[in-house]
């Protein structure tokens, strides 16, 4: 199978602590491929350290064939890899329309002299950036929404503006880190729709840090359980259920 | 407008530029809105432009004509102001606090100093100079030219100095750069010997410098001044021409806010970490914010020192810094309109200001105080004033006024991938 991200032997290193222990990972092509554990497995720095944020200590990172181990954030979110922040990370002083806007950064051109003196390619693409950046606010269900500021937005539409900033980058791959929290059951509901229009409309690979098991066995096709760094199970949603290791490390040990 | 009132009113009857919006804000809200956006701007340019015409008049005028800037006062003001719009750039936009904004106003005057004067001895090389015999030593470059390249070569000093601080972040970076902004001075005092070669002349400075102008051919054909230092209308001269840099500073401040790179800067004053994950080059985007901020003061360094026409070491002192962070503070970070007004009305006081209302001050009371003795109580003190009761600033960035408006909610994050 043709895989989009292909992780070899991850490790991950604070000071005495191993956060991430040699995890071997794939996520197949237009798949979902959910990450869960317990608190404090290592799900989120396994995905700062996929996205450049940290430095992994070995190991080796391929998107679509390229070595990105060592490349700085923003390069790799250049070849296609778009993510979401669990703590809600948008400008909050800007409008969610700007914020989108950021998120094409690196598609767009648009130079200093050339912005200043304002050069028709320049404003063309510019308005071409704000009619793209006002479908994807749509298409994530924020309309009407455009010039507010971002941190006058309620919740469940952070984490939309979330989202659509992340696609702004034109992600071949998206990295979702619960992107549900916090939501009530029917927003949970919607954004799991969402997630699956994702994939059918846009053809995105999907990789979601996720609690809701609802939604993890709702939507993936695989299911990959980290516990206290080390990978202990992964399969399809139903083999994850009964895999005694990961019960173990949810409910303890002799709950299974 | 309302909170703020008690601290915009010094601005407002004295001064002919910063106090303008006060008036019109009742009316205000009946005026078109696309009119609004422009209509400012066309009162104030007018104002400014046609000054110098008007103000022999006003200073005549009683009790207030007093207030009025002389036309070389405010060529001092304007100069200072284009500083804080720079300064802006990396301060407001891009929230890299710096305290060391006086080197780059250095390394302009410098680069001025260098190539339009007498200081290099051992050369003569004219090219497009006015106003100077041909045989006279040293490099005398057209000023304008000399304008573009002591940019160039602010930015340039800009990057060198951001490569190694721009990774750093908040408090340590304003550190750092309070560090440099003390380094370049004591360079400068002390370059008039760098293996026996005089650089900077030492604390004597390096004067004269140059003037702009337009030479006698351009002078012969549409009756463009040669050279402004020689001119009888010398001071309206300069005024025009730094009101130019000034209005070029503040279009391209405008048009960057608007911009790719512009959002990029803003984003990462936001939340660098987020900025950095939606693909924006962090180290790539600062440096040039860095670097262009630098280029402003740089050119108005350079076109003080010409109007100046010297360039001296105790010009450089760290209250510059300070005193342009203040006015960008006082503006309001971020916001065009209000830096503008921030700049205007702090290097009003500065020159002018205070002394005047010393002077009204003790003729009113019977006293002999000095006022302007305690300036910098007194900055310490509107800026405190001004943290207290209107913490955003005289004018607002059009984001954040917008967001005190409407009332947030107040919600930190806590981020364990910090």
């Amino acid at each position: 199978m043709d895989d989009v991200l292909v992780v070899e032997t991850l490790r991950k290193e604070f000071g005495g602590l191993i956060a991430v222990n040699d995890v071997d990972f794939t996520v197949p092509r237009e798949s979902i491929v959910s990450l869960i554990g317990p608190n404090g497995a290592g799900k989120t720095t396994f995905f700062n350290m996929l996205t450049g944020m940290y430095p992994a200590t070995s190991g080796r990172i391929l998107f679509e064939g390229t070595d990105v181990t060592h490349k700085p954030p923003h390069a790799i979110t250049a070849l296609g890899v778009g993510r979401t922040f669990q703590n809600i990370r948008l400008f909050e002083q800007m409008t969610a329309l700007e914020n989108v806007l950021v998120g094409m950064h690196a598609r767009l051109k648009g130079g200093i002299v050339t912005s200043i003196v304002g050069l028709p390619r320049v404003r063309r693409e510019e308005r071409e950036a704000r009619k793209r950046a006002r479908e994807l606010l749509h298409f994530s269900g924020l309309r009407g929404r455009d010039d507010d500021l971002a941190r006058n937005l309620p919740y469940g539409d952070q984490r939309r503006l979330e989202v659509a900033r992340a696609l702004a980058t034109n992600p071949k791959l998206l990295l979702l880190d619960e992107p549900t929290a916090g939501m009530n059951p029917q927003e949970t509901a919607a954004f799991t729709g969402f997630v699956g229009k994702l994939r059918s409309e846009e053809k995105l690979t999907v990789l979601l840090i996720e609690h809701d098991m609802r939604v993890v066995m709702g939507i993936s096709d695989r299911v990959t359980v980290l516990d206290y760094g080390e990978k202990i199970a992964e399969g399809s949603p139903q083999e994850v259920q009964t895999d005694e290791r990961v019960i173990e490390a949810y409910l303890g040990r002799g709950a299974a | 407008m309302s909170e703020g009132s008690s601290t915009e009113q010094p601005s407002r009857a004295r001064h002919p530029r910063g106090g303008t919006f006060d008036f019109i804000t009742g009316p205000w809200q009946r005026i078109p809105e696309r009119v609004r956006g422009w209509l400012p701007l066309a009162i104030v340019l007018a104002i400014a432009l046609l000054y110098p015409y008007m103000v022999s008049d006003l200073k005549s005028l009683s009790t207030i004509g007093d207030f009025f800037p002389e036309l070389d006062s405010a060529v001092y003001i304007l100069v200072f102001t284009m500083m804080a719009l720079g300064l802006n750039i990396v301060v407001g936009y891009s929230g890299l606090l710096d305290l060391g904004y006086v080197a780059f106003y250095a390394a302009g005057a410098y680069t001025a100093g260098w190539l339009a004067s007498g200081q290099f001895q051992q050369v003569s090389f004219h090219f497009g100079s006015v106003g100077i015999q041909r045989d006279t030593e040293g490099i005398h470059v057209s000023v304008w030219l000399v304008l573009l390249i002591a940019g160039s070569f602010t930015a340039i000093v800009g990057i060198l100095i951001g490569l190694p601080t721009l990774r750093l972040r908040g408090d340590y970076l304003a550190i750092v750069t309070l560090g440099f902004g003390e380094i370049i001075p004591q360079v400068v005092r002390n370059g008039d010997s760098f293996g026996g070669f005089n650089v900077t002349n030492g604390t004597f400075g390096i004067n004269p410098i140059d003037s702009p102008g337009f030479g006698d051919s351009l002078n012969d054909a549409v009756g463009l001044p040669v050279n402004f230092q020689q001119s009888f209308d010398k001071f309206r001269l300069f005024y025009w021409g730094i009101l130019a840099l000034l209005l070029i500073t503040v279009f391209c401040s405008w048009r960057l806010r608007d911009s790719r790179l512009g959002r990029a800067w803003i984003a990462i004053r936001e939340d660098e970490t987020a900025a950095a994950a939606m693909g924006v080059p962090l180290m790539r985007t600062k440096t040039w914010a860095y670097a262009i901020g630098a280029f402003f003061g740089g050119v108005a360094g350079a076109y003080y020192a010409s109007f100046k026409s010297g360039a001296f070491p105790s010009d450089f002192y760290f209250n510059i810094s300070v005193f342009l962070l203040c006015m960008v503070i006082l503006g309001g970070m971020g916001s065009i309109w209000g830096v503008l007004a921030g700049g205007l009305m702090l290097s009003w006081l500065n020159i002018q200001g205070l002394a005047v209302i010393g002077d009204k001050f003790n003729e009113a009371s019977g006293r002999n105080f000095e006022i302007a003795k305690y300036q910098f109580g007194i900055y310490g003190t509107i800026i405190v004033l001004m943290m207290l009761f209107r913490p955003t600033g005289l004018i607002p960035e059009r984001r954040r006024k917008r967001e005190l408006e409407e009332g947030v909610h107040d919600e930190t994050f806590f981020d364990v991938s910090h």
